[in-house]
């Protein structure tokens, strides 16, 4: 039912933990609703240099999150508030359709942390 | 890598005497069961044999069976053959809120039919009271369909009180027995039913073969109709290979039930202290009233789905109640009505054993769950303890 990569990404997740002294973080979903999500970031000079996360979820969405936080390592804050759900399902080679709002859940956490970051430098 | 199945409650592998049994009713006696020359009579011959076997399981007599193709279609076949047929009498059925979709979905079916349906709650640990159904009889009552035990949380209902209450008010009682016969004894004496559902898969036998057990004289409109086939309750070719493969089952579970029982009971023993021993983790179902091969739980700040994923990728194969592991995206209606909260319904694990079941395997999984556990707890956000949780607004499951 999944690729390949969803179950590498769920077997050996990348970045997980929490990060005491995150400059953003972002949360998403609800334990009632099967999916929750916390995304923390470190930022400088514009650029997300350190991610982690931390998810209660089904395989999809703990793939989800590895990805997510792969993908925006290394990005500046305005390339990674484009990261989509279609972009981390793509990247995770599809993801079966009722499991796609987890993707969703990924993307929206991410930019709720840089959305946290953004409100803490305007203080 | 070692596979262990413990999903025995969704299905098992077909018995080695079944196949075999089966096998000459594919190629060699083929023949139509209502044909009057040599193959046809030879098909009649099996089939009416099976139904003595069949019948033999439950206790009941062979003209009191009806073979059918699912356990599903049993339960319709109960339910709207008798509202059908004693419609004239009333119109109000009771069931109760755990059932099985296929009792639940034609209960459901039949309220748009005009029908009124109580549906009746259980307790924390899944039981009917059966005061509760005797409340719920009135003058209008034709049928109470409770089923005897529950795939997802193993408990075991009291049958026979609620008989007792049934008879006493001259109303029909069918129960959905899929989970239990192959599992437990089954006397349709002792329980007292007029209907009990069976399938042929749970008890090593093959898919596409169930019975619906109609008691002497009870009346029953047919589902399909058409020929004569089943006494002319359930038109149809007979599938002949799996009515022998159904028979064969029913003669070996007779024959093995109580060995089967013996071995598995305190291997599912094993696996509840040992689970219990993880902190925040519970046990889900009766502690004793419950089918001897089945051990649920619910595991707290994870998901149902992840579990058996992780326990999938080390060759374990079980079955969840979350939202996210059912195609639908909603969580369990029998883990609701026990009361479990949604939050701790998505951490549901059910473990079912069968007679392949070995000692080693049990060991394996007892180290094994475990770690799965404290794997995916490392990963949870929840891992110190449920934060407040606002009234979520879940995001449309689509």
């Amino acid at each position: 039912m999944y690729s390949e990569k969803v179950m590498d990404h769920f077997t050996n997740p990348r970045n997980v933990g929490e990060m005491p002294d995150a400059d953003g973080i972002g949360a998403e979903g609800n334990p009632v609703c099967g999916d929750a999500m916390k995304i923390f970031i470190k930022v400088k000079d514009n650029i997300i240099t350190d991610v982690k996360f931390q998810t209660f979820g089904c395989g999809a969405a703990i793939a989800v999150s590895s990805m997510v936080t792969e993908m925006a390592k290394g990005m500046t804050l305005e390339e990674a508030s484009k990261i989509s759900k279609a972009s981390v399902a793509e990247a995770l080679d599809g993801l079966p359709p009722q499991k796609m709002h987890c993707s969703n859940l990924g993307a929206d956490a991410l930019h709720k942390a840089i959305e946290d970051y953004k409100n803490k430098q305007g203080k | 890598m070692k596979k262990i199945y413990l999903d025995h409650v969704a299905t098992n592998p077909l018995h080695p005497e079944v196949l075999d049994a089966m096998m000459p009713y594919f190629r060699e006696n083929y023949g139509n069961p209502l044909s009057l020359y040599g193959p046809g009579f030879k098909a009649r011959e099996a089939i009416e044999s099976a139904r003595e076997s069949t019948a033999s399981l439950i206790n009941a007599k062979a003209k009191e069976i009806i073979f059918t193709a699912s356990g599903a279609e049993s339960n319709n076949f109960a339910l709207k053959g008798i509202a059908y047929a004693l419609q004239g009498k009333g119109k109000h059925i009771i069931v109760s809120k755990i059932e099985h979709h296929s009792v639940l979905n034609s209960a459901r079916f039949l309220e748009k039919q005009g029908f009124v349906v109580t549906y009746l709650p259980v307790d924390n640990h899944g039981l009917v009271d059966p005061e509760a159904v005797r409340k719920a009889i009135n003058k209008e009552t034709i049928l109470i369909s409770i089923i005897h035990a529950s795939p997802e949380i193993g408990t075991i209902q009291p049958i026979a009180e609620i008989s007792k209450i049934a008879k006493e008010k001259g109303v029909l009682l069918h129960t959905d027995s899929v989970s239990s016969v192959g599992n437990i004894p089954v006397d349709v004496q002792e329980l007292n039913v007029d209907l009990m559902t069976f399938a042929a898969h749970q008890f090593y036998g093959p898919k596409g073969a169930a019975a619906l057990y109609v008691k002497e004289g009870t009346r029953i409109v047919p589902l399909i109709y058409g020929g004569i086939q089943e006494g002319g309750r359930r038109a149809g070719t007979e599938n002949v290979p799996a009515i022998v493969g159904m028979g064969k089952a029913a003669e070996i579970t007779k024959r093995d039930l109580q060995k089967r029982i013996d071995h598995i009971r305190p291997l599912r023993d094993s696996i509840i202290s040992s689970t219990l021993k993880i902190d925040k983790v519970i046990l889900t179902g009766h502690p004793e009233q419950r089918l001897p091969g089945h051990a649920s739980f619910v595991v707290e700040y994870i998901e149902g789905e992840a579990m058996l994923l992780m326990l999938a990728a080390k060759g374990i194969y079980l079955a969840s109640g979350s939202a996210c592991s059912s195609k639908a995206l909603k969580s369990s209606p029998v883990l609701i009505s026990i009361g479990v909260p949604v939050h701790l319904a998505q951490g549901s694990v059910v473990f079912t054993l069968g007679e392949e079941t070995t000692t080693e395997d049990i060991t394996y999984f007892n180290e094994t769950f475990p770690q799965v556990i404290s794997r995916l707890r490392e990963i949870s956000p929840y891992s110190k303890g449920w934060e407040e949780t606002e009234a979520p607004t879940c995001i449309a499951k689509k």
